[in-house]
Formats: structure tokens, C-alpha cells, sequence
């Protein structure tokens, strides 16, 4: 291999090489400005997951589903409440999270068991 | 006139602490006079489960507890959840039934109810309506305003706009010095949303109250004593009759503290209040719930 071949080729190596961690990082940040859609089944008395893993700096949309009640749906630690009407789930936008933990409660009484009706958001770095 | 001393020996006897509630000094000597009231809370008629395994007979207790008092009070106020909550309509008219022939048993016959959310949250209050009549309401005993407010017939925990209208309206017809008592089963306050021990419009309650200049709410629903103030609203909370909970967010979960079979009364109770209008003070009594 001569001179020049050697270094049409380091070039053509080292260009994708920053090609390629450009999409990498590309896609990263496509990733993390997408919201991550995580679906939720809401039934007298529990929420299914009742416990939610997120990484942290990236939005989720919760996608709830209830089947039976007009259940509430209450984070406190982020101010954000809706009622959950049976039928078409009801999307929850909650923006990027730091890492910790964020429990959720049903706060609309439906019957014996309302009371153990919560769950937790865990996001981890 | 009550006998002070007598009434102070009788909290001893009940093994509580006396919580004295000041009201400003604009209304001493202005001629009302001193009465007491018992307030009873959280009676859960119909519950069955490890929190309380006795809890058909605590009722009962209650009722001898409160009947054996030396001094009877002018009335006694229930502030809700009379009954624990069921799916079943029949079954729930049954347990108010039954509810209400126990408290028959009283000695004082002027007793107050009101709804908790496990009385009327399934079906907008309307058993409860058929048997123990209005959710909201006021009177007037020897100078105080009386206010009941339901924040449980809707199961989101709302007063509405309707009852909001209807307290501005009731509360307008008085001096701003007038002394008021408000009942309620939750806090009108927010304390512990996140155990759903809130009113979801308590704020706007609360904003029709503050004109007044002497405003004190007797609540339940949290199953324990607690005592805050909004501004210069006192609000206390009662203990209940079937099991305690725990400490507003002491713990991760709102679950009943254990049943101690070598304690099965304790953290439950009732309260006696003294309102001592002319000395401008109320003052609490903790009844422990000991009578068979």
C-alpha cells in the first residue's frame, strides 16, 4: 500500500468513525427528547404496574387504561391530577424526571379497598 | 353552668390530654354561656379484618363510655364515616340501620350525623339521605354557629360550587365575631395529599371562613388527633372507633397501625369539647373507649 492509499483510507476511517459517533449521538438525543409511552391498567384497587422504572431526563407519556370506576390519578411531588374515565386510555405527559421517587395514589374513593390503591414513578440516573 | 373543676377531673379519669383552643377576646362578656359537646368519628360499622377484631363490638363501647360520662353534653355530633363502605346497596342501608339502632342507645337524644366518603361516596349520599337526612347543614346552640359540610358525597373529595354558595349564603346572615364551629369528616386543609387526606376545593372552604373572626373545624377521617391552624382556623381532628393510622406521612403506606390484643382500645376514643364562649376559649377532653 502506498503513502497516499494509507491515507485516503486513515481518513475514510477516521470520517466514520466521527460519522458514526455523530449518529450515535444523534440518536441519543433523538431517544431522550422522545417520550417514552409506557402503558397503565387502572382497576379497583390496584394500578398494573403499580410500580413504574424511568431513566431519568427523559419524558413519559402513561397511556391509563381504566376499567371499571372513573379512578383518580394523583402525583403530588409533581402537581399533576386527572380523572380516569373507563374507555380510551388517558394519556399523562410528565416531562423529564431527576432520579428519585414520585408516588401516585388514586384520589377519586372507589370502595373498600381505595385506600392501597397507589404505586410509585422510580427513576434511576 | 358547668362545674370546671369537675370537668377537668373527668379528662383525667379518661386518661386524655385537654387541648385548649383560643378564640380572641372580643367576645368575652358578651353573654353567651358554656356548654359542652362530644364529638364521635370513624365508627366504620361493618368492618371485619385484622385492624380491629373486636370492631362489632367498639360501637357499643362507645356508647356506654359516653352514656357513663357524669355529665351529659348538650349534644353529641358523629362526623362521619358511620359505616364502612360496600358495593352491595342493601347491605349498606342495613349497616346504617343497624348503625343508627346502636347510637339509639344514647342517653343524649340531640345527636348530629354526617357522611364520610365510605357512607356516601358510592352513591352520592342517597342512602345515607334516606336515613340520617341532609349531608350539609347548620344550626345555632347558645351562641355558636354550627356548620356542616360534606366533602365526601363526591368521591373526588369536591364541596362543589352549589354547597360553596350555600355556606357563603348561610354565613352571611351573622357578625363577622360570631363564634362558628364547622364539621367536617376530611381536612379542609391540605394534609397529606398524597394519603388522599385533603379536600380537593378545601382552599375555597377556607376562603369563605377567613372573614370570620372566630372559626374552629372539628373533622375526622385520619383516624388520630391532630390539631393545625389555617391562619387563625384551628382545625382538630378526632380519633376513631374501629383502628388508628399512622402519623400523616410517617410511613410509605396509610395502612392501620396493628391491633395490640393486649390494647384492643387503644388509639381509639372520643372527644369531649367544652366551649367556654365567654372565657373566648374551647377546650378538648380525649375520651379512651372503655365501658363494655
Amino acid at each position: 500500500m502506498n503513502g497516499n492509499r494509507r491515507e485516503v483510507l486513515v481518513r475514510a476511517g477516521i470520517f466514520a468513525f466521527f460519522a458514526a459517533a455523530g449518529m450515535g449521538t444523534l440518536a441519543r438525543r433523538s431517544a431522550a427528547s422522545e417520550s417514552q409511552v409506557v402503558k397503565v391498567v387502572a382497576q379497583r384497587f390496584q394500578f398494573t404496574p403499580s410500580e413504574i422504572a424511568l431513566k431519568s431526563g427523559r419524558p413519559v407519556v402513561l397511556e391509563i387504561t381504566s376499567l371499571d370506576f372513573i379512578h383518580g390519578f394523583n402525583i403530588p411531588a409533581l402537581g399533576i391530577r386527572t380523572n380516569l374515565l373507563p374507555g380510551p386510555p388517558t394519556r399523562v405527559a410528565i416531562k423529564a424526571l431527576a432520579p428519585g421517587r414520585y408516588d401516585f395514589l388514586c384520589d377519586n374513593f372507589c370502595g373498600s379497598g381505595h385506600e392501597e390503591m397507589n404505586g410509585t414513578i422510580v427513576v434511576s440516573d | 353552668m358547668i362545674d370546671r373543676r369537675r370537668f377537668l377531673q373527668l379528662a383525667a379519669v379518661g386518661g386524655g390530654a385537654v387541648f385548649a383552643s383560643a378564640l380572641p377576646g372580643s367576645l368575652r362578656a358578651a353573654g353567651y354561656e358554656e356548654f359542652f359537646f362530644v364529638q364521635l368519628s370513624d365508627a366504620h360499622w361493618g368492618y371485619s379484618g385484622p385492624a380491629n377484631p373486636e370492631a362489632d363490638t367498639t360501637l357499643r363501647k362507645a356508647v356506654a363510655s359516653v352514656n357513663a360520662l357524669e355529665i351529659q353534653p348538650d349534644f353529641i355530633v358523629f362526623t362521619g364515616d358511620l359505616t364502612h363502605t360496600t358495593d352491595d346497596s342493601a347491605e349498606r342501608r342495613r349497616r346504617m340501620t343497624e348503625f343508627r339502632g346502636i347510637v339509639g342507645g344514647l342517653k343524649v337524644k340531640d345527636v348530629r350525623f354526617m357522611p364520610g366518603e365510605h357512607d356516601a361516596s358510592l352513591d352520592s349520599g342517597a342512602a345515607y339521605k334516606e336515613l340520617f337526612g341532609e349531608t350539609h347543614y347548620s344550626f345555632d346552640h347558645k351562641g355558636v354557629h354550627f356548620v356542616a359540610i360534606d366533602n365526601v358525597s363526591d368521591p373526588g373529595a369536591n364541596v362543589g360550587e352549589a354547597q360553596l354558595q350555600w355556606l357563603k349564603a348561610d354565613l352571611a346572615k351573622l357578625k363577622k365575631s360570631t363564634p362558628i364551629v364547622v364539621f367536617t369528616h376530611r381536612p379542609l386543609f391540605d394534609l397529606a395529599p398524597a394519603w388522599d387526606w385533603a379536600t380537593r376545593d378545601g382552599a375555597k372552604v377556607i376562603d369563605i371562613l377567613m372573614p370570620y373572626a372566630n372559626v374552629t373545624v372539628f373533622y375526622g377521617h385520619i383516624h388520630q388527633e391532630h390539631h393545625q391552624q389555617t391562619g387563625h382556623i384551628a382545625h382538630h381532628s378526632a380519633k376513631s372507633l374501629i383502628f388508628p393510622l399512622p402519623a400523616p406521612l410517617s410511613q410509605p403506606k396509610r395502612t392501620p397501625l396493628p391491633w395490640d390484643p393486649a390494647q384492643p382500645n387503644k388509639g381509639l376514643g372520643f372527644r369531649e369539647v367544652e366551649a367556654e364562649v365567654n372565657d373566648a376559649r374551647y377546650k378538648i377532653a380525649e375520651f379512651q373507649v372503655t365501658k363494655a
